[in-house]
């Protein structure tokens, strides 16, 4: 029985550890379904684009308060980790505060530095919690945010602060517990912010108070590895790992540069007897642009995994701002649901399994990807580079160049262009006209 | 033809007597059949004539350069258009394109290049600011626009697609008027909702219309000229202001046309 807790410990570490593995190959499994896309050039500026953006979070500063409320609970979940290793290393061994004897003097200052972050995640994370559900903070509203992607963000928060007051009770108990020479409570010294909370818990005899202890470790240690798998399951949360790939593989062209498509420009040098390349000529033909999530590049589909679902892009999009139903946020969602769905499709009926359904026409409406301006606000606003453009053009590709539905009037235009060589239906010897107006 | 007429030549031309001009002027189908947009041409070549540039147009040979398709979906319209151009552009052994339309610049700019397309391509506001640095286009004093406000609308196809927020904003320095910013302005400015091929259809449906929210934004900054560099922009922000019954009080001119104004052309 002596060792009870320690195989338990061992148990609930193993555990969660193979569902996260799990996890993160039908994640990647997912992402992979996507069309191939070459990002493995300039490692150089791919780094200082992560580097930059993600650890630096050099894109969140746009909005300085949530910025800084975010680095405080960034900051947070990096550094209290190292605190997790002591109590990963104390449970699997039974030990108590095992940093303690090796810091010596210095451990205090130590823990002072997780009270400190704890206490900042905390108000953070309730401020976000205020910001969210009593201001009503608009970006974080829309026809996308109801039911589970709102109830995700709240449950997020709540189990943060949930981790912060287990580890700031056990921290007091243990405080007063090492004052009253308790056994196994080690004296470190004082711990300086809980020890303000110390007359909480004063009136306690030891038993509770080491009960308070055990049950903050634990429930602290168990909340974690839960949350943790959680942000692996369906949850937006799964940014805190996924930005900083989705940061190192973002387009480094300028953001106006849209993909040319190399299967087309075969075609169009054949027609206009123009010298091809050959080469690679038993590659299928596949579709033209994308109808559902395995036509877009995988790419795209990492980036459907890496939104916060914060509004940033939304917020920002004229079309949206306008009343139209366009929302950028929601064709990364879409993405992503409709991804999942056809993950669970693969697992249940293996991998040529057809649903008859698909992202355009069953998540994305028409109307939504044709109010797209192309202006890169969404891009230039979101804080880990994703860009709903890319997959708003590929939709677009699909309806236009597969199922040859385009507006009556862009059907003009084209039939302008090809016909006349201008969008408008102006003679094309007309096209020097314009100098009349010079001598005017 | 009188003497004060301006000769724009043509590649052909140039090229029948085995002349290379230094700059292919890229007019674009805006600046080639729109009323308005013709104007900001011929402001833009007076300015080109003025300072002695070399340059000529491609006229007739010039065909769209296919971005309104490529952004509507239709890609292999595209690059029809974009292949036949680099046809004609790489036999003509162009180096170097001006524009005074950002989604042409674009376009050849980073699309045209993996095509076959290899061109130094400048924005003409990029252009001017060069004239400007090199002291071809100066400071006077008084001019017009002395002392005015004028607000100007970032294109996004400069903007945040190209980075290109303070080339427009040197240019109009030199008026020596007094330029105040939108709220939404360089990464944060609003569209004129004509992009990604809106200009060529009616706007799906909504609360406003793009245009008039951007122009609201920037007749608020009490600006009597709202400065443009992009044709399409030009008609939104046009559209916008006879939308709201100021044409008489505030002008909507790209940053070619006042220079030229203000050069007195």
């Amino acid at each position: 029985m002596e060792f009870l807790p320690q195989v338990i410990f061992l148990l609930l570490l193993s555990a969660s550890g193979f569902f996260i593995t799990k996890s993160i190959l039908r994640i990647r499994r997912n992402i992979l379904l996507g069309r191939d896309l070459n990002r493995y050039d300039k490692p150089g500026e791919r780094l200082k684009m992560m580097v930059l953006v993600a650890l630096g979070q050099k894109k969140m500063f746009k909005r300085p308060l949530p910025a800084i409320l975010h680095l405080f609970v960034y900051v947070g979940f990096i550094i209290i980790n190292i605190e997790v290793l002591e109590i990963i290393i104390d449970g699997l061994f039974g030990t108590h505060r095992i940093f303690a004897p090796i810091f010596r003097g210095l451990y205090p200052s130590l823990i002072n530095i997780f009270e400190f972050l704890a206490i900042s995640v905390l108000v953070s994370c309730a401020i976000f919690l205020v910001r969210r559900n009593i201001i009503k903070v608009k970006r974080f509203d829309g026809e996308e945010m109801k039911r589970w992607p709102k109830l995700d963000a709240n449950i997020i928060l709540s189990i943060e602060i949930f981790l912060m007051i287990c580890f700031l009770s056990m921290n007091t108990s243990d405080g007063i517990l090492q004052t009253r020479g308790s056994e196994h409570y080690i004296a470190t010294g004082d711990f300086f912010f809980t020890s303000f909370l110390k007359p909480l818990f004063n009136g306690l005899d030891n038993s509770e108070l080491i009960f308070i202890e055990r049950f903050g470790w634990w429930a602290h240690i168990i909340g974690i590895l839960a949350f943790a798998m959680y942000v692996f399951t369906d949850s937006k949360h799964l940014h805190i790992f996924i930005a900083f790939p989705n940061t190192y593989f973002s387009k480094l062209d300028p953001a106006g540069r849209l993909s040319n498509m190399p299967e087309v420009t075969k075609e169009v040098k054949l027609m206009l007897n123009l010298p091809v390349e050959t080469g690679n000529d038993n590659a299928a033909p596949g579709r033209f642009g994308a109808k559902d999530v395995q036509d877009l590049t995988w790419k795209n589909l990492m980036e459907a995994y890496s939104c916060t679902e914060c509004g940033r892009c939304t917020s920002q999009c004229p079309a949206n701002l306008t009343g139209k139903k366009l929302s950028p946020r929601k064709i990364m969602m879409d993405t992503r649901d409709r991804l999942e769905e056809v993950g669970r499709n693969i697992e249940a009926n293996g991998k040529d399994h057809q649903d008859g359904k698909s992202l355009l026409g069953d998540y994305i409406t028409v109307e939504e990807i044709m109010a797209c301006t192309t202006c890169n606000a969404c891009v230039e606003a979101c804080p880990v580079n994703i860009d709903p453009v890319s997959i708003i053009v590929q939709l677009r590709r699909f309806k236009i160049m597969e199922e040859s539905q385009a507006p009556a009037s862009w059907n003009g235009m084209f039939s302008n262009i090809e016909n006349n060589f201008a969008p408008w239906k102006f003679s094309p010897s007309d096209r020097l006209n314009w100098v009349q107006k010079l001598n005017q | 033809m009188s003497e004060n007429m301006i000769n724009v030549p043509t590649m052909a031309e140039l090229a029948a007597k085995g002349v290379t001009p230094e700059i292919l002027f890229w007019v674009g189908c805006a600046g080639s059949f729109d009323e308005r947009a013709k104007s900001i041409t011929a402001a833009f070549v007076k300015i080109l004539n003025k300072l002695s540039v070399n340059f000529a147009v491609l006229g007739t040979e010039e065909s769209c350069t296919g971005e309104p398709a490529k952004r509507a979906g239709n890609e292999f319209l595209f690059q029809v258009q974009a292949v036949s151009n680099i046809e004609v552009m790489n036999a003509y052994g162009i180096k170097k394109i001006v524009t005074a339309c950002p989604h042409c610049f674009n376009t050849i700019k980073n699309e045209y290049p993996e095509l076959g397309g290899n061109y130094e391509v400048l924005h003409h506001s990029e252009f001017l600011q060069q004239l400007i640095n090199e002291g071809k286009i100066k400071l006077q004093g008084g001019g017009e626009f002395k002392g005015k406000k004028i607000t100007y609308h970032d294109s996004c196809y400069l903007g945040r697609s190209n980075n290109i927020y303070e080339a427009p904003r040197k240019v109009l320095e030199i008026l020596d008027a007094e330029l105040v910013e939108m709220k939404r302005s360089r990464t944060k400015g609003l569209c004129c909702g004509a992009g990604g091929a809106q200009m060529f259809k009616e706007p799906e449906p909504g609360f406003k219309d793009i245009n008039i929210e951007r122009t609201e934004e920037a007749i608020g900054t009490g600006a009597k000229v709202i400065a443009a560099a992009c044709p399409f922009c030009m008609t939104m922000l046009s559209d916008g202001v006879k939308n709201k019954e100021k044409e008489s009080e505030i002008k909507v001119y790209d940053i070619a046309e006042l220079i030229a104004k203000y050069e007195g052309l």
